[in-house]
């Protein structure tokens, strides 16, 4: 009996393993609050110095030491839409070609290579974007959008192929392989008893996808937050094509700035603490965004498996 | 050997007369293994046709091949020819959206889309026709009063539909499946996920439906086939043991297997 | 009633599986695309001397990035060395004692927060505490900012594949009398070995191609990476600055440099990807 009572040395030794692997994980709180601390202890002159005129003026002027992120965060918003805007449909219907129409060995094939299109280091679309297809924006796309649509202020200014359209464009590119996965999944959620109920009841293929889509839709509504927040903090790609300029043009072909573009440029060159602290502020915004980007996505896609799961 | 057998009985069960659905030598195949053989059926029309037999005897996937709802997936195939008032529904140039608006339907899980009442009742009727809002409105009543739920659904048409309970989400796909004016109705095990009262209640309604409709039901409910159904078809591993009316199926099996069957003696 | 025509349905229907045909036709296109530019640009910069030599300033011809090369090496060596104990031993607690408890459920999500979080930022959070602190851009802070974007990959990557060891295996080595933390290393650690190091590789490869939270921390240097507590030569930081510049030789390294990331990331990935298939084929 005595001896069952005493503890072994394995015991103590069971008990120190898993306090290792307790203080292991404590790592990922300690990293998320130390993150936060820095953020807002290093931005904390330009918060006291600016306040909320830091997000709604347009100056930016190191020499100077003004400083406001309009411009930065006028670029993130627009280049992140556009990219929206062409990834989420394109996503839907390369998923739905994965999972409904493709014969297994193509989509198989065709899975790959999306996700291939994943694996490609962020600042190889930015070579590409540089060097390929800022070009072919320039002497194609730009002047045909001018000509068709009259020379719209969407499209104005002289072809130099960079700005937000080309950056949102390449953006589409790189989350598309995120957003499409998570709506397969989605898709590959949906019970075939309600595929069949639709087919059963006359649907084309079409069809048959809408009904799926109702039923899918909170899931994709998750995939595509996912893709927001990947958009918005992506850097490498952006930076070199988006223009850096400060500049707040309606035209989508200038010279325009996001918030990621602006510190990849200038945080090493930032000397003046006001001027270092204005650009970790914007690092702590994008923080602040992401964050809240991803905790609403992650409690929204749990709460739609524990749903479609129960069905 | 004992399959041989079987064939022949199969054979002996074939009438002459065209039913509404005549099927003959029906084979059906999931990749290589083959799950139906040589069935020969006739439905008549405008009565009550149930399929029994234990569980992966194939009466499902016979069911399946009416309104070739099996196409969904790559690797099966029906060979043989189903006759839906004398046309080939297995030919190659069957248009598929005109046949499954005569074939209707209903499934084992209720499967309410995920829309409110009314827009679930009119999917097919948007699928298939332009309808003034008025006529839509009438199309729907209509459908949900045949299928006995008007009364308990006219105070929330605009509730989601998967917010009823199971029974009426069954009757809500039967109200779906028949606005659309369907000549004949599927139904898979149509009350197996459904507690006792609300099969009461889909039973009285396919017996209500039985005068406009040709029903064939699949059941693994042997009291079920026999208070609903004008005839019945037994099948066995695949094959199609005996078929006739439920009366004389029931009362005075011909054949060995289903003898046993309907006594408990396997399944 | 007036029927809708079915003629148009099929039509829609027609052009709704071109379009979708079309659009995943169009992801491969890219990336083809992507990838038959990095070879043809990149293929021309690979030579002898770019593996081992010295880059030289523009315009002079000849040279490497031979210091890159080795630096990239270096910096995603270290990171791996220190991410992948703490990642190991966090999945661990998440899998094996963490359960559904409040403080595993919340490091479970901090992790995938974490893996969310835009790498730009864990570089300017390295420069506050690594690189302010001391005065001088280093090659362990490029490590450490490294690091910390894995750390949550192995994290997840760990707790997900030891989910799939079953429990039976546990309890019998229990059973045994052999305590857990011997349970954990010799027996369930064993068993998801494969998944284990197929997880850690991927992670590696995603780190490798990184460039955003270098920039601010091991920054780039055209010398030898002698001195890891000093500016380190890498890949990716190079291209950028290569890229951006305005020499063509410049440029043409910059490719070289994409050829040889790129492959080197998406050759592991396919080669470990298709490791893993085989296996579950079997």
């Amino acid at each position: 009996m005595k001896l069952l009572l005493e503890p072994s040395t394995q015991t103590r030794n069971d008990g120190i393993f898993r306090l290792l692997t307790i203080v292991a994980a404590s790592f990922i709180l300690l990293i998320m609050i130390l993150l936060f601390i820095e953020l807002l202890s290093n931005s904390w002159l330009s918060l006291e110095k600016f306040g909320l005129q830091f997000l709604l003026t347009n100056v930016w002027d190191p020499v100077r030491q003004e400083f406001g992120a309009l411009s930065s965060l006028y670029g993130t918003l627009v280049s992140t839409l556009i990219a929206m805007l062409i990834a989420v449909p394109l996503s839907l219907v390369i998923a739905l070609f994965l999972v409904e129409m493709a014969p297994p060995m193509v989509s198989k094939f065709f899975g790959m290579a999306i996700e291939l299109l994943a694996a490609i280091p962020s600042i190889i679309y930015g070579m590409w974007g540089l060097f390929v297809l800022a070009p072919l924006m320039a002497k194609y796309v730009q002047p045909f959008l001018q000509k068709i649509s009259g020379n719209l202020f969407l499209f104005k200014g002289p072809p130099m192929g960079i700005g937000m359209f080309t950056a949102g464009i390449i953006l589409a590119i790189m989350v598309l392989p995120f957003i499409s996965s998570v709506m397969r999944e989605v898709f590959l959620m949906v019970p075939n008893v309600v595929k069949e109920s639709a087919v059963g009841m006359g649907a084309t293929t079409w069809e048959m996808v809408k009904v799926m889509v109702r039923y899918g839709i909170q899931g994709m509504i998750g995939a595509t937050f996912i893709g927001l927040s990947r958009a918005i903090g992506e850097t490498m790609a952006v930076t070199f094509v988006i223009g850096n300029s400060h500049s707040i043009s309606t035209s989508l072909f200038a010279p325009a700035n996001s918030i990621t573009a602006t510190l990849a440029n200038e945080f090493t060159e930032a000397s003046e603490p006001v001027y270092l602290s204005a650009l970790v502020e914007l690092g702590l915004l994008l923080f602040v965004v992401t964050f809240i980007i991803q905790m609403v996505s992650q409690l929204w896609l749990k709460r739609v498996q524990k749903r479609m799961g129960v069905q | 050997m004992e399959n041989e057998m079987v064939i022949e009985k199969t054979k002996a069960t074939d009438t002459q007369t065209l039913g509404k659905i005549s099927v003959r030598n029906l084979n059906f195949y999931y990749g290589e293994h083959q799950a139906l053989f040589n069935n020969n059926l006739e439905i008549e029309p405008k009565k009550v046709t149930a399929i029994i037999g234990p569980s992966g005897c194939g009466k499902s996937t016979h069911l399946r091949v009416y309104n070739r709802i099996y196409e969904l997936y790559r690797d099966q195939r029906a060979e043989g020819e189903v006759l839906l008032d004398g046309e080939n529904i297995l030919s190659e140039r069957t248009d598929l959206i005109k046949l499954r608006k005569r074939v209707g339907m209903i499934f084992q899980q209720p499967t309410p889309f995920p829309m409110s009442v009314f827009d679930n009742v009119a999917y097919g009727l948007r699928l298939h026709y332009k309808l003034s809002k008025s006529e839509l409105t009438g199309r729907v009543e209509e459908a949900l009063k045949r299928a006995a739920l008007w009364d308990e659904v006219s105070g929330k048409l605009h509730k989601p539909g998967t917010a009823l309970s199971g029974g009426q989400q069954q009757r809500l796909c039967i109200a779906r499946a028949i606005a659309v004016e369907p000549e004949i109705l599927l139904m898979d095990e149509p009350t197996s996920a459904i507690d006792p009262i609300a099969t009461a209640k889909i039973e009285e309604l396919v017996e209500s439906l039985k005068d406009r409709y040709t029903i064939v039901v699949v059941t693994h409910n042997m009291q079920q086939a026999a208070r609903i159904s004008d005839y019945t078809a037994f099948f066995y591993k695949g094959f199609i043991v005996e078929y006739g009316e439920t009366k004389q199926i029931f009362t005075n099996p011909k054949k060995k297997e289903t003898e046993n069957y309907i006594t408990g003696r396997f399944g | 009633m007036k029927e809708r025509s079915e003629r148009s349905r099929i039509y829609l229907d027609i052009t709704v599986r071109l379009f979708s045909a079309f659009s995943a036709l169009f992801g491969l296109v890219i990336l083809i695309w992507i990838l038959t530019v990095v070879i043809l640009r990149g293929i021309s910069a690979i030579n002898w001397e770019f593996f081992t030599e010295l880059p030289t300033p523009p315009g002079m011809g000849g040279g490497g990035l031979a210091n890159a090369i080795l630096g990239t090496v270096i910096i995603t060596v270290v990171a791996t060395f220190i991410s992948v104990p703490f990642g190991l031993l966090a999945g661990v607690y998440l899998s094996e004692f963490g359960g559904q408890s409040k403080f595993a459920q919340n490091v479970r999500f901090l992790t995938n927060i974490l893996m969310g979080t835009p790498s730009i930022i864990i570089g300017i959070f390295v420069y506050t505490m690594l690189v302010r602190p001391f005065g001088h851009f280093s090659g362990y802070a490029g490590s450490v900012a490294l690091a910390i974007l894995m750390f949550p990959l192995v994290t997840r990557t760990t707790e997900d594949i030891l989910q799939l060891v079953p429990n039976a295996l546990r309890e019998s080595a229990l059973a045994l009398g052999m305590p857990r933390w011997k349970v954990t290393i010799n027996v369930v650690f064993r068993a998801a070995k494969k998944g284990l190091i197929t997880g850690i590789i991927l992670s590696v490869a995603r780190i490798s191609g990184e460039t955003a939270p270098l920039l601010f921390t091991a920054l780039n240097s055209p010398y030898w990476p002698t001195n890891f507590t000093d500016s380190t030569a890498n890949l990716t930081v190079t291209i950028f600055n290569y890229a951006m510049s305005p020499y063509e030789d410049w440029q043409k390294a910059a490719w070289g440099a994409s050829f040889l990331i790129t492959f080197a990331v998406l050759i592991t990935t396919l080669m470990v990807r298709y490791l893993v298939r085989e296996k579950h084929g079997k």
